[in-house]
């Protein structure tokens, strides 16, 4: 079971994160989009830590809820409804199961980026992050090493969605900047503890 | 409000949606037109929020959807699952289909002679 105060902490590090990598995700999206990712992330992590400043929260559902809708309206480009939804549905699957396993959580996150973006694996979108991650907390073996991993293997991948689609072969040999920011959605699960409860 | 169907604009800019609505404006002075543009700051992006609230706004219970970039359609499909409006979403060709759907509501044209001239102007 997953508890309230593990992913607040998860969340807690994830803002830390975006706001310490913004340049880095710029820098990313600069290459094969429109160079906002990481501004992005990082307004959305500043007004995540406003808002869960505000209250106590006592469930899983009303933090992931939150989350997702601060995302929605405050990170703006592709990755708000994006990264909304996972949110929304991460926080529904919660609010069916109080005892949901990490995995099916995530992957009601991932459904919920799917049914938003309608991304299948192999396009060079967060969704070739999130697959394989879901994959290994499955099997329990998850580690900070693998995360990094699959964000470097969007690199040689010709993008065919989102904004880097627009470039063809040209988006070939660069980390696609959503699976990054993802890896430390995910680094930060696995430093916080969440994956050990 | 004099026609059954109003227009939503929706691009990754201010001066783009608004430029837009200024052009068909000019051929359908009777349809009601309602730009988003930008984020909240108008930055360049999308918002949620500013696409809600620019459906919510229309007197007429349908509404056309055009919108520029993929992020665009994201946010817009998000605003209609939590609209109250009839909400009819195109992916075709921005200110070409927009500008089409604007002259024949603005000449009474019946909504599936629009429908299909405007999706005619698919593009992605």
């Amino acid at each position: 079971m997953i508890k309230v105060e593990t992913a607040k902490k998860w969340l807690d590090l994830f803002i830390e994160q975006l706001l310490e990598n913004k340049v880095y995700l710029s820098e990313l999206d600069t290459a094969i989009g429109d160079g906002d990712h990481g501004n992005n992330m990082a307004r959305g992590a500043t007004a995540l830590k406003e808002k869960l400043a505000e209250k106590e929260y006592d469930n899983l559902t009303d933090l992931l809820k939150d989350t997702g809708m601060v995302m929605v309206s405050k990170v703006g480009g592709a990755s708000g409804p994006l990264y909304g939804s996972a949110f929304i549905e991460m926080a529904k699957a919660a609010k069916n199961d109080e005892q949901v396993a990490l995995a099916d959580l995530l992957q009601a996150g991932l459904d919920g980026i799917q049914k938003r973006g309608k991304a299948a694996q192999g396009e060079k979108t967060m969704v070739d992050e999130w697959i394989p991650v879901i994959e290994d907390v499955q099997n329990n073996q998850l580690t900070t090493e693998k995360v990094d991993e699959y964000v470097e293997k969007t690199k040689p991948i010709k993008a065919t969605k989102g904004r880097a689609s627009y470039l063809g072969e040209r988006s070939i040999g660069h980390i696609d900047p959503g699976a990054a920011s993802s890896g430390l959605l995910f680094k930060t699960m696995l430093k916080a503890g969440v994956a050990d409860e | 409000m004099s026609k059954t169907h109003g227009i939503l604009l929706v691009s990754h800019v201010p001066a783009i949606a608004d430029g837009l609505k200024e052009l068909l404006s000019q051929v359908a002075a009777d349809v009601t037109i309602i730009s988003a543009g930008g984020t909240d700051e108008n930055e360049i992006g999308t918002s949620f929020d500013k696409i809600s609230q620019g459906l919510e706004s229309f007197e007429e219970e349908r509404v056309l959807a055009f919108y520029d970039l993929g992020s665009a359609k994201m946010n817009l499909e998000m605003a209609m699952e939590v609209a109250t409006k009839k909400v009819t979403l195109y992916d075709t060709a921005f200110v070409e289909s927009a500008y089409t759907a604007a002259s024949l509501l603005q000449a009474d044209a019946p909504i599936d002679m629009i429908e299909e001239q405007v999706n005619a102007l698919k593009v992605k």
